[in-house]
């Protein structure tokens, strides 16, 4: 176990290390100039700011600087936020995406699972048929639709009461969490619902669940511990990129719920190449997603004794 | 599922209720968390902006902010939200009063000379931490603004100030830049030669002065964060929590806080999205939005007060005059200005509201010697004459020595209004005079590094001004003009610049200013497009806002709440 750990951690940190190289070589080939800007600056003035940012050495000594850098942890000053650093970005907006994230997958997981049994318990009849045709819904329309629609319900509601129920933008309170959270949980949630649905259906019609209902065990302990349990795996499996998907693809949501998350400036960076944001959150998100993808490997054991982690 | 498995409705009924349970467990749990989560996010950051658009009560006004500042380090600003903020939050010796007009800021009087200014301060300028305002503030400041250390992009603005020019390219120190001060309330400023305008300058945020003993403390943070800053304007930053909230208040050490009647200006939104910021104008939570195209039939629904107005910027075709490229020659772009109508691509293909043809480099509101610039030298109108085009095409082919042009590439931006007129300019000039045209559709960045490498035949562009001053506009096809990417280079419109530039005659400048207008049309060095327009909603009570195509815009300085 412990040496499985130790091994799965190693692979993440070379992943890691790929990652931020491939984004470093990318990045210096993407057209553009950083530097430029609507009005066009001199000779001189661009020798200050290509100096300020060390872009004025070689690739391959920017390369060494950006690694020695890294591994102290320090993603340096942002080039649109001339004096912000990107660690302080990701310190103060990170947490934002990882609260609006957490609680969008533990909407989708538990809707997921929920649903899912719901729909394989009354197969091919109505809550089944209902579910299932919102849950194709769910993965066709994609989030920025639900986002819109989330909030211009919102408004259309405050106004039908002539009170405001929920905040229709903005982040603080529980009230301002609780529509971004569904609307960014909505597509993994119809995702999910379907993975469940299918893993029941295999799991109702299988030996076991047979033999146990044979031996006449009370209905709530057979779906419980014999098909829920069993079914829930597959879900498990996906969970961890989801998490990471989900926290990385709030951008949408977030500009349009006016949430001050990370997302944002991750996204604005590629298009401003503004290179040592766009680094400082590549790196960030892609430890990220390595590190959950090894958690869910390791709960998937601790879940299902089956799986041995050797 | 193809095995059929007899359904037992006693297990379904049973599991079913268990699931419910599970459920409501779900509910429950979720519930919880979100209180978690909402105690966790509340020690880190909070966003309760939960009050109204309009408070008469508090004297608040909320508002969305599209975008975060970058920063609020005046010598580095560029982009329009920070010189926005910083409009509200400082005064530099001049300010723009509700009528968009310039008037004594922290200077009481001046006077402009040839060689030098001076400026005399008022007693009562104050720092938001009580200190007096002094000259040795604007020193500071714009020495900081040339510092190459400081790489500011804006530097070139303090270039009419004696050395400046040199101090930036790193030639001088510092302390050679021609600005004394004299005592504690008089500015001396050399100049590198004439500048009638210098008064517009000296408004501008990069001519913003800074303390120096809180600059220095701040060790290079100064304009990071609410409390990395101090301010000598109207108002305030009391809170800046990045991408969430800025909150301005009102500043009771400014000179003149007693014409400021409002007491808060909020903004707990940060999005660019304009139906987000629609949505929130809706639910009555701000007080102002922007309106797009898509919005304007809800803002007629909603029966609302529409606002329309001209934001200053410009907008054309430049187009490559270097050599090699065909549009170097006179005849092909003559042709094409004549095949072509501004009105046409306004009205018939951009449609967007408030939206002007441009007739000139010039725009409509821009000042003249006594009334509008563009009054007093009416641009030479050019008509859609086809014969006459074709004309022109027949001899720029034989100078060029070609029987068919090769396409000729358009460089375009990405978006939905780049696409639209490219594809006009495209298709209009296929059918008015057989020329192909190659779309080259590039990101905001590329497109830049293409037009400064001159990688283009004729490039969609735009420019918006810095001071309200015509040569804001009007060196910008100057051949030393680093923003002249097509390198059009032209002495009788050099000579005419640097009229422009050194004459204190407004009459003069104003003449010059007319010929520079005629030849930029004559010698179709630019197809102009369309002056930008802005169509916004106010709530009816928000009384006083002002709007101005040069300076902090909108300024909120001079708002009131009107009551009942």
């Amino acid at each position: 176990m412990w040496r499985y750990t130790l091994r799965r951690l190693i692979q993440g940190v070379i992943t890691v290390w790929f990652i931020a190289t491939a984004t470093f070589i990318a990045m210096h080939n993407v057209p553009g100039d950083p530097l430029s800007s609507d009005k066009a600056v001199s000779e001189e003035i661009r020798a200050n700011l290509e100096a300020k940012y060390g872009l004025d050495r070689p690739v391959t000594q920017q390369y060494l600087i950006y690694v020695k850098n890294l591994l102290r942890g320090d993603f340096g000053i942002s080039f649109t936020q001339k004096n912000r650093e990107v660690n302080d970005i990701i310190r103060e907006h990170f947490p934002v995406s990882a609260t609006l994230g957490i609680l969008a997958i533990v909407f989708a997981g538990l809707g997921g699972v929920l649903w899912g049994a719901l729909t394989a318990l009354y197969r091919n009849r109505l809550p089944d048929i209902v579910i299932m045709f919102l849950v194709i819904l769910g993965i066709s329309v994609p989030s920025f639709v639900f986002a819109a629609l989330g909030q211009l319900a919102l408004v259309n509601l405050n106004d039908l009461l002539g009170i405001s129920l929920l905040p229709v933008a903005g982040w603080g309170t529980v009230w301002h969490m609780l529509v971004p959270s569904l609307v960014l949980g909505l597509g993994t949630m119809a995702y999910l619902t379907r993975l469940m649905r299918s893993s029941m259906l295999e799991i109702i019609s299988s030996d076991f669940v047979r033999t146990a209902r044979a031996k006449g065990l009370p209905a709530t302990q057979i779906f419980t511990r014999h098909q829920l349990r069993n079914a829930i795996l597959p879900v498990v499996t996906v969970l961890g990129p989801s998490i990471a998907a989900i926290t990385t693809g709030g951008f949408v949501v977030e500009m349009v719920f006016a949430i001050p998350g990370l997302g944002r400036y991750f996204v604005q960076a590629v298009q401003q190449l503004d290179y040592t944001v766009i680094m400082g959150t590549t790196v960030f998100y892609g430890a990220f997603l390595v590190f959950m993808v090894i958690v869910v490997d390791l709960l998937y054991g601790w879940i299902d004794p089956r799986v041995r982690l050797e | 599922m193809s095995e059929v498995i007899p359904s037992n409705d006693n297990f379904t009924t049973s599991a079913g209720r268990q699931l419910l349970l599970f459920g409501l467990l779900a509910v429950a749990g979720i519930a919880l968390l979100m209180i978690a989560l909402s105690w966790a996010t509340s020690l880190t950051s909070s966003t309760s902006g939960a009050v109204e658009g309009i408070d008469p009560a508090t004297k608040t006004i909320t508002l969305v902010l599209a975008e975060e500042p970058p920063q609020l380090n005046s010598t580095l600003a560029t982009d329009q939200v920070s010189g926005m903020i910083l409009g509200h939050l400082m005064e530099g010796l001049l300010r723009y009063d509700e009528h968009s007009q310039l008037t004594p800021g922290v200077a009481e009087r001046w006077t402009i000379g040839e060689q030098e200014a001076t400026f005399w301060l008022r007693d009562d300028a104050r720092w938001s931490d009580g200190q007096a305002v002094t000259a040795h503030d604007f020193v500071f400041a714009w020495r900081t603004a040339l510092d190459q250390a400081n790489a500011s992009e804006y530097a070139f603005i303090l270039f009419p100030v004696k050395n400046a020019e040199a101090i930036n390219n790193g030639k001088l120190p510092v302390e050679a830049l021609g600005v004394t001060a004299l005592d504690d309330r008089t500015l001396r400023v050399s100049l590198e030669r004439p500048v009638a305008y210098f008064d517009k300058l000296v408004a501008f945020t990069t001519y913003f002065p800074i303390r120096e003993d809180f600059y220095t403390a701040t060790a290079g943070r100064y304009g990071a964060d609410a409390d990395t800053m101090i301010y000598n304007g109207p108002f305030a930053l009391t809170r800046w929590v990045h991408g969430a909230h800025v909150r301005m208040e009102k500043n009771p050490y400014y000179w003149n806080s007693e014409r400021v009647m409002i007491e808060v200006i909020d903004f707990p939104y940060v999005t660019t999205d304009p139906n987000a910021s629609l949505n929130l104008f809706k639910d009555q939570k701000i007080a102002y939005t922007g309106l797009i195209e898509e919005n304007l039939n809800e803002a007629l629904v909603q029966r609302w007060h529409l606002h329309r107005f001209i934001d200053g910027s410009i907008f054309f075709m430049e187009f490559n005059h270097r050599e090699g490229h065909p549009t170097a020659n006179y005849h092909l772009r003559k042709a094409m200005q004549l095949a072509l109508d501004p009105a046409e691509l306004v009205y018939k293909v951009v449609k967007l509201p408030g939206y002007l043809p441009a007739e000139s480099l010039f725009p409509i509101w821009l000042k003249g010697v006594e009334h509008n610039l563009r009054q007093e030298y009416p641009p030479p109108q050019v008509a859609l004459d086809l014969q006459a085009a074709q004309r022109h095409l027949a001899l720029a082919k034989e100078q060029l020595g070609v029987t068919e042009l090769q396409p000729l590439v358009l460089l375009s931006g990405d978006n939905p209004l780049s696409n639209k007129q490219s594809e006009y300019y495209q298709a209009t000039l296929k059918k008015r005079l057989g020329l192909d045209i190659r779309i080259d559709k590039q990101i905001f960045k590329q497109r830049l590094a293409k037009m400064t490498a001159g990688d283009f035949d004729m490039v969609l562009a735009g420019w918006g001004p810095d001071f309200d001053d015509p040569l804001t506009f009007g060196d910008l096809f100057a051949s030393w003009n680093l923003n002249n990417r097509g390198r059009y280079a032209n002495p009788e419109l050099d000579a005419q610049v640097r009229i422009a530039q050194n004459s204190m005659d407004p009459r003069t400048r104003m003449d010059a200013f007319g010929e520079i207008q005629r030849i930029l049309i004559e010698d179709a060095v630019v197809l102009m497009n369309y002056e930008r327009g802005v169509v916004y909603v106010t709530d009816p009570r928000l009384k006083g806002l002002v709007r101005r195509a040069v300076g902090p815009d909108p300024d909120f300085t001079h708002v009131h709440i009107q009551e009942g």
